[in-house]
C-alpha cells in the first residue's frame, strides 16, 4: 500500500495556507524557481526563464515596466482622489482648493498624480523611440507596435481629460482650444465637438463627459490594450541585443526569471517609486485662478503635449495642422512596421554603425532646419499675402505641406546619396529628423511663445 | 454534370442563409444600440441658460454705434452706425477663445491667436478662417430679443442679416 497523505491530517492553518499558495517556499533550487513563475498569477505575465543579454538595462531602459509602474501609481492616486472630488463647475475648484488645505496628505497625492501623468506621456513616448530604435517591430512583433501606439494615444486621451478636472483658467481654455482642433475634421468635425463637450463650448456637460472618460472608459480600455500588449511580449519574447553588424547569435543564454529579472524589476520599481515620491513632496501640481469662461488668458496654451500642434497651428491652415499632419503622422507610425525591410535588425541599436550617424544627422538637421523654418514662417515669409488670389486652405495649406514633403524627399535622397546609406538607414534618419522636429516644435510652443503668441526668450515668455 | 448545367447558381444552403440572418441580426442589434448610445449621449438644452432666448432690452437702450457683452449668453449685440441689429457669438472662430471687444480700437481681438474682427464679425487679421458667427435677433414691440439656440455660421456678413426695428 502507498502511502496516502490525507490533508485532513494536517493543521487547519498549513492546509489554508496549502490553498492559497501552492508553492513551498522559499524556492531552493530553479526547478522551483520556474514552477513558481509559472503557478503566480502576477508573475506568469513573465516566462520561467529569459535570455540573459536582455537584462542588460541599458538596453530596454525598463521603460515599458516603468510605464505599467506608473500607470498602478496613477489607478491608487486616482482612485483616492475620487473620494474628495466631486466632478461640477460649481464644486470642482473648491474641491481642489480644500485638497490643497484640508485633506490631510492631499496636496501629496494631487501631485503624484499630477506628475506620475504627465511623466507617463514622457516614458509611453520614449519606450516607442526605444522599440523604433532596436528595430523592435520587425515581424512577428508589427501588431504589438500598433497596440503600443494606441496605448500612447489613450495615454495622451487620459491626460488630456484629466487636465479639465481642477476647473481653473488653465484647465477651461487649454480644454476650450485643445477640443477646437476637432471642429476643422470635414462634415463631422461640429457635429463630434457638441457631443465630446456636451453643448458648444466648454461647461458642465463637459466636465460630466471627461470625469466618466477619464475614470472609467479610458483607464479600463488601457488595462485591457495593457494585458494585450503585455501578452503579446510574453508570446513573441523580448528581441535579443546583439553589436552592429553582428548577425543573431544562434545561441543564448538563459536564466531563470526569479532571481535574475525580478530583482532588478523591483530594484528599478522601488528606485522610481522614491524619485516621484521626493518630486512630489517638492514640486506642487499647478492650480491657477478658477474658470472664467468671460475671459481668456494670454496667450492661451493647449496642454503642454498638444503644443507641438499649436505650434503647426501658427504655420498652417487649422485644416492641416489640426488634421492633415497628425493624421499622416499618425498614419506613417501605425503603418511603419508593415513597409518592406531589407533586413531585420531587432536587436542592433540604430540598425547598423552607420545607422548610428544617420540617426545623428537627422537629429541635428532637425534640430536646426525646424526653428529656421519657425523664424522664416514667422518673421520674413508670409504665404496668404504672397499668393493673395488663392484661398488660404491653399495658400497657407497644400503650398507649404507640399514644399516640406519636397524637402523631406530631397533629405532621403541625400542621405541615400552623401552617406551611401541603405534604405532602411535613410528611413531612420528621417524618422529621427521628424521626431526631432516635433520635438523642437512642442519645445518652441511651450517655452518661446509668451503674449499674442509672439515668439520671445523663455525667461520672457515664462516670465 | 449534368444538373449543374441545368442549375448554374448554387442555391444558397439552409445553414448559410441562418449564419446570414443572424450575422445580420446581430449587426443590426448593434447598430440600434450604438444609436441609442449616442442619441443617450447627445447634449441637452437648459431654459434659460445658454442655448435658450434672451430677451435683453428695450431698441432705444443701446445707441448706434454701441458693442454691448451679455456673458451669460455668450454674445455680444452690436448696434451698426446705421440703426441696425447683429449678435455675435463671441468664441473665436480660430480656436474657440473669449474674444473681446476693444473700445479704443474699435474691433474685437482675440487673446490667444490674434485674430481680429470688425463690429459686424468680418474677418480683419487672420488666423480666424471666418467672420464670428451670430444668433438670430427678433424685435418684437421695441423689445429685442436674442435666440442663443442656433449658430449661423457665415463666409462673409451680408446686410440681410442686420435686424432694423421696422416703425
Amino acid at each position: 500500500m502507498t502511502e496516502q497523505l490525507d490533508p485532513r491530517s494536517e493543521q487547519i492553518t498549513r492546509r489554508i495556507r496549502d490553498s492559497i499558495e501552492r508553492d513551498d517556499l522559499p524556492l531552493s533550487d530553479d526547478r522551483s524557481r520556474m514552477r513558481y513563475v509559472m503557478n503566480n498569477l502576477v508573475l506568469h505575465i513573465h516566462p520561467s526563464k529569459v535570455a540573459r543579454p536582455t537584462l542588460q538595462f541599458t538596453y530596454t531602459w525598463g521603460l515599458g515596466g516603468l510605464a505599467i509602474l506608473l500607470f498602478t501609481i496613477l489607478v491608487v492616486s486616482g482612485v483616492m482622489l475620487m473620494f474628495v472630488y466631486t466632478p461640477s463647475p460649481e464644486t470642482a475648484y473648491n474641491d481642489m482648493l480644500a485638497l490643497q488645505t484640508d485633506v490631510q496628505f492631499g496636496q501629496l497625492v494631487r501631485n503624484l498624480h499630477h506628475w506620475s501623468g504627465n511623466l507617463l506621456v514622457v516614458v509611453a513616448f520614449l519606450h516607442l523611440l526605444r522599440v523604433f530604435f532596436t528595430g523592435g517591430f520587425h515581424p512577428p512583433r508589427e501588431f504589438n507596435w500598433v497596440l503600443g501606439v494606441l496605448l500612447l494615444l489613450l495615454v495622451v486621451g487620459a491626460n488630456f481629460t484629466g487636465y479639465l478636472l481642477p476647473w481653473d483658467q488653465l484647465a477651461y481654455w487649454a480644454v476650450t482650444v485643445g477640443s477646437s482642433l476637432l471642429t476643422y475634421i470635414p462634415l463631422i468635425g461640429e457635429g463630434l465637438s457638441n457631443l465630446i463637450l456636451g453643448g458648444p463650448e466648454v461647461g458642465a456637460a463637459t466636465l460630466t463627459n471627461f470625469y466618466g472618460l477619464h475614470i472609467a472608459i479610458i483607464p479600463l480600455a488601457m488595462m485591457m490594450l495593457i494585458s494585450f500588449h503585455i501578452w503579446r511580449v510574453r508570446k513573441d519574447t523580448l528581441t535579443i541585443p546583439r553589436g552592429a553588424d553582428e548577425p543573431p547569435a544562434d545561441r543564448v543564454e538563459k536564466v531563470t526569471t526569479i532571481p535574475h529579472l525580478v530583482r532588478i524589476e523591483l530594484v528599478f520599481a522601488l528606485v522610481m517609486i522614491a524619485l516621484i515620491l521626493l518630486w512630489a513632496s517638492w514640486v506642487n501640481a499647478p492650480l491657477e485662478a478658477a474658470a472664467n469662461p468671460d475671459h481668456s488668458p494670454n496667450p492661451a496654451k493647449a496642454a503642454w503635449y498638444f503644443m507641438g500642434l499649436q505650434e503647426l497651428l501658427l504655420h498652417f491652415h487649422p485644416f492641416f495642422a489640426a488634421i492633415i499632419i497628425p493624421g499622416l503622422g499618425l498614419t506613417g507610425l501605425m503603418m511603419l512596421p508593415y513597409l518592406r525591410f531589407d533586413q531585420l535588425t531587432e536587436g542592433i541599436w540604430f540598425r547598423s554603425s552607420k545607422g548610428r550617424r544617420m540617426a545623428l544627422v537627422g537629429a541635428l538637421t532637425g534640430l536646426l532646419v525646424t526653428p529656421g523654418l519657425v523664424i522664416l514662417d514667422e518673421y520674413f515669409v508670409d504665404l496668404p499675402a504672397l499668393l493673395p488670389s488663392l484661398p488660404t486652405l491653399i495658400s497657407n495649406g497644400w503650398v507649404p505641406l507640399a514644399g516640406l514633403l519636397l524637402l523631406l524627399v530631397i533629405f532621403y535622397a541625400l542621405t541615400k546619396r552623401l552617406f551611401r546609406a541603405t534604405q532602411d538607414e535613410a528611413r531612420l534618419s528621417l524618422f529621427t529628423l521628424l521626431v526631432t522636429a516635433f520635438i523642437v516644435l512642442t519645445i518652441i510652443g511651450v517655452a518661446f511663445r509668451g503674449e499674442g503668441m509672439a515668439l520671445m526668450w523663455p525667461w520672457e515668455a515664462l516670465a | 454534370m449534368s444538373a449543374q448545367t441545368e442549375q448554374p447558381t448554387q442555391n444558397l444552403s439552409r445553414r448559410d442563409f441562418l449564419n446570414v440572418a443572424w450575422a445580420a441580426t446581430g449587426a443590426l442589434a448593434l447598430a440600434g444600440t450604438g444609436a441609442m448610445t449616442l442619441s443617450f449621449l447627445a447634449p441637452r438644452v437648459v431654459e434659460g441658460k445658454f442655448g435658450g432666448i434672451f430677451t435683453v432690452g428695450a431698441v432705444a437702450d443701446f445707441p448706434p454705434g454701441s458693442v454691448t457683452p451679455f456673458n451669460e449668453g455668450r454674445f455680444y449685440l452690436v448696434r451698426l452706425a446705421d440703426g441696425g441689429f447683429l449678435a455675435l457669438y463671441r468664441k473665436c472662430t480660430h480656436l474657440g477663445c473669449a474674444v473681446p471687444w476693444d473700445p479704443a480700437e474699435g474691433k474685437f481681438i482675440c487673446p490667444c491667436h490674434a485674430s481680429a474682427f470688425e463690429n459686424d464679425g468680418e474677418v480683419i487679421n487672420a488666423p480666424a478662417p471666418r467672420p464670428l458667427d451670430r444668433f438670430p435677433v427678433s424685435i418684437t414691440d421695441g423689445i429685442l430679443s436674442v435666440d442663443t439656440g442656433e449658430v449661423i455660421m457665415r463666409d462673409h456678413p451680408s446686410a440681410d442679416e442686420v435686424v432694423y426695428e421696422v416703425s
